[in-house]
């Protein structure tokens, strides 16, 4: 019996990777300290992160049944908790029996806890699968767009000269461009698939990163144990790589939270301008808007996709504000 | 024990100023034997750092080496390429600076820098440097040096964090230990335990010891030698006890009067009246000769040369050179 197994996308690998790289970060003294501290002052938004994270690592693991199941695609792990059809011929209230227009009985009669949406979906079902969108939007966007700005923003602070100005340059002339129409050029042009999405975001993204961290590594490239290093022999990259770097990780690790939530709200945005992800949140707000005008009113699904999306934007910000408050290297000295 | 570590002829580092570059060293010569210890002294803003800084080509953009000659255990620095000038750093001459609070890298262990300065110069694997590291530490005086191996800096007291500074320094087995105002920013007792250790390296390895201070009792304690350096120029050099015994210059003179320890019983503690004159602003003649008790009428016309006196002492002042004359 021939198993397929599907790792959708790369979120799997995200969850998994972010795991192991915590794992890994409880050796070092000072991030298990910080871990600690955070479990400490945000333990529900910590937990709903995790609750969106395993939804979002159960959503990316599918397989194909085997053959004489009836069903040809590959169903997640998360599309398995539900029956193996659970749909309906059109819209359906939360918990109703009967369809919403019409009246004809349901085949799963109660048992969408938030209804169906025009084709007879589960919304709740739907709503759980934008967390995949989300974390993928999130995570692969950060993953391109942080690296970029660690790159320009230390190369152009370490080395200074003519380096430094082609990057000011840069990030000026990414500066002045209106963000969003920048975006939806480099969407028409790359496709319009969730990686190509993702891609256009980090590519504008990074700038204000990176601009940061440009000033920084012109404050870290003149501290004493940088010079200390120097006066022992180590090597320029040595220095980038053991000494300015590991001492902008805490930005780092902040700039990766806070970019992480508004990110998925972009990606909203352009959901609702039509160049959204398949599944995402965005999409389904946006789908919503002309069911608002109906009457009677459909609400589910609208209310569904914002308060999933809510949900996550308000614990990924929570998270990121206790993180830099406990990473600033300000308050760490007066714990210190 | 006679090894020449360090020879320094003419050195001139310029800045560049409102007029041109101006010369912050002018015209250094230093020397310094295996074994042996040269304290530099000198007011805030002399020169004596970055003298120090230039020694290993380490001085901050937009500085510049002008001119002169700089010999480190027989290699000529400053045209030396990149790669073994990087490998003399550390291991031809080390540097302890100032600064035990900021010159540790915060994120990393102290024991991941101690090993990392030890694997940059030799090659050993990593247990064997940590072990090496752990003796370094013990040699240095750092109580419990296997777990202090993992304690970051800021679980550290200052002095002990100048200990594993010099732990660090030690790493490679330099020749040659230049030590930036080493215990200014620590408190007394501190500070008598770091010059002890200082003086215990030296007689141990044979190590040179160059020492940056303005803290003339620290000279007393630690030095063989004494190079007293005003506005970028040595003005009196000589033997520990000729220098602070029977100082010549007026400048040192002034310096040695305004020390409580050294100054005579019950006397008023004199000071130099006003302060160093900037780089770039230095006056004509005698750099001295506005602040000097004893300034005759060549001072503000004609630059000193120097005055050899007895045992290796000299001094750079026309009025010591007409007492010798007479």
């Amino acid at each position: 019996m021939p198993l397929h197994i599907w790792i959708n996308g790369a979120v799997a690998l995200f969850v998994l990777g972010a795991a192991v790289a915590t794992w890994r970060l409880r050796r070092n003294a000072l991030w298990r300290e910080a871990g600690r501290e955070l479990w400490r002052r945000r333990p529900l938004a910590l937990a709903f992160v995790a609750l969106y994270s395993a939804l979002a690592l159960c959503d990316s693991i599918s397989w194909i049944d085997a053959e004489g199941t009836g069903v040809r695609e590959p169903r997640s792990l998360l599309v398995r908790a539900f029956p193996v059809d659970f749909q309906e011929a059109s819209y359906s209230a939360p918990l109703a029996d009967v369809e919403f227009y019409g009246g004809q009985p349901l085949q799963h009669p109660g048992a969408h806890w938030l209804g169906t949406d025009i084709l007879g979906r589960d919304v709740l079902l739907q709503a759980l699968r934008g967390a995949r969108v989300a974390l993928l939007v999130g995570g692969l966007t950060s993953l391109i767009a942080i690296p970029l700005a660690l790159l320009f923003g230390v190369a152009a602070g370490y080395r200074g000269g003519w380096l430094d100005d082609l990057v000011l340059f840069l990030i000026s002339v990414l500066f002045a461009m209106p963000g969003l129409l920048l975006l939806i050029a480099l969407i028409m042009a790359l496709g319009r698939g969730p990686v190509q999405v993702c891609v256009a975001l980090g590519v504008t993204g990074w700038v204000s990163f990176a601009r940061l961290a440009r000033g920084e590594t012109l404050k870290l490239r003149e501290l004493d144990y940088v010079q200390a290093a120097r006066a022992l022999g180590v090597s320029e990259l040595r220095i980038i790589v053991r000494h300015v770097v590991p001492n902008l990780m805490h930005l780092v690790v902040i700039t990766f939270v806070l970019m992480f939530s508004s990110l998925v709200l972009t990606e909203a945005v352009l959901a609702w301008l039509g160049l959204g992800i398949d599944g995402s949140w965005g999409q389904m707000i946006d789908r919503a808007r002309d069911e608002l005008s109906r009457d009677p009113i459909i609400w589910w699904n609208l209310t569904a996709a914002s308060a999933a999306l809510f949900g996550l934007i308000l614990a990924v910000n929570l998270v990121g504000d206790a993180v830099r408050d406990i990473l600033d290297p300000r308050t760490l000295r007066e714990r210190a | 024990m006679s090894e020449r570590v360090l020879e320094v002829e003419g050195l001139v580092v310029t800045f560049p100023g409102d007029t041109g570059r101006t010369a912050v060293v002018d015209h250094v010569d230093l020397t310094l034997d295996a074994g042996e210890a040269l304290a530099l002294v000198g007011e805030s803003g002399c020169g004596k750092s970055m003298t120090a800084l230039s020694l290993l080509r380490l001085v901050p953009k937009p500085g510049r080496i002008e001119a002169g000659r700089i010999q480190i255990a027989g290699q000529d620095v400053l045209t030396l390429p990149i790669p073994a000038l990087r490998s003399l750093r550390g291991r031809g001459a080390a540097m302890v600076f100032q600064e035990p609070m900021t010159s540790l890298n915060p994120v990393l262990t102290v024991g991941a820098q101690v090993v990392e300065a030890i694997r940059l110069h030799e090659r050993v694997g990593a247990n064997a440097a940590r072990r090496r590291a752990a003796e370094l530490f013990a040699h240095v005086g750092i109580p419990d040096p296997e777990a202090r191996l993992d304690a970051y800096p800021h679980q550290l007291s200052g002095g002990m964090k100048q200990r594993a500074m010099i732990a660090i320094a030690l790493a490679a087995r330099p020749k040659l230990l230049i030590a930036d105002e080493p215990t200014t920013a620590l408190d007394v007792t501190i500070q008598a335990q770091i010059l002890d250790l200082l003086r215990d390296l030296r007689r141990d390895s044979g190590m040179a010891l160059l020492l940056i201070t303005h803290d003339l009792g620290i000279v007393n304690e630690v030095a063989d030698r004494v190079a007293v350096m005003y506005a970028g120029q040595l003005v009196e050099t000589g033997s520990r006890e000729l220098v602070l015994g029977a100082a010549r210059h007026p400048y040192t003179q002034g310096l040695l009067r305004s020390i409580p320890a050294l100054a005579p019983r019950g006397a008023r503690l004199s000071e130099i009246p006003g302060s160093v004159p900037s780089a770039g602003a230095w006056p004509s003649g005698c750099r001295f000769h506005p602040r000097c008790p004893r300034a005759f009428e060549p001072c503000p016309r004609i630059d000193p040369g120097w005055t050899e006196l007895r045992a290796g002492q000299r001094a750079r002042c026309h009025a010591v050179a007409k007492e010798e004359a007479s």
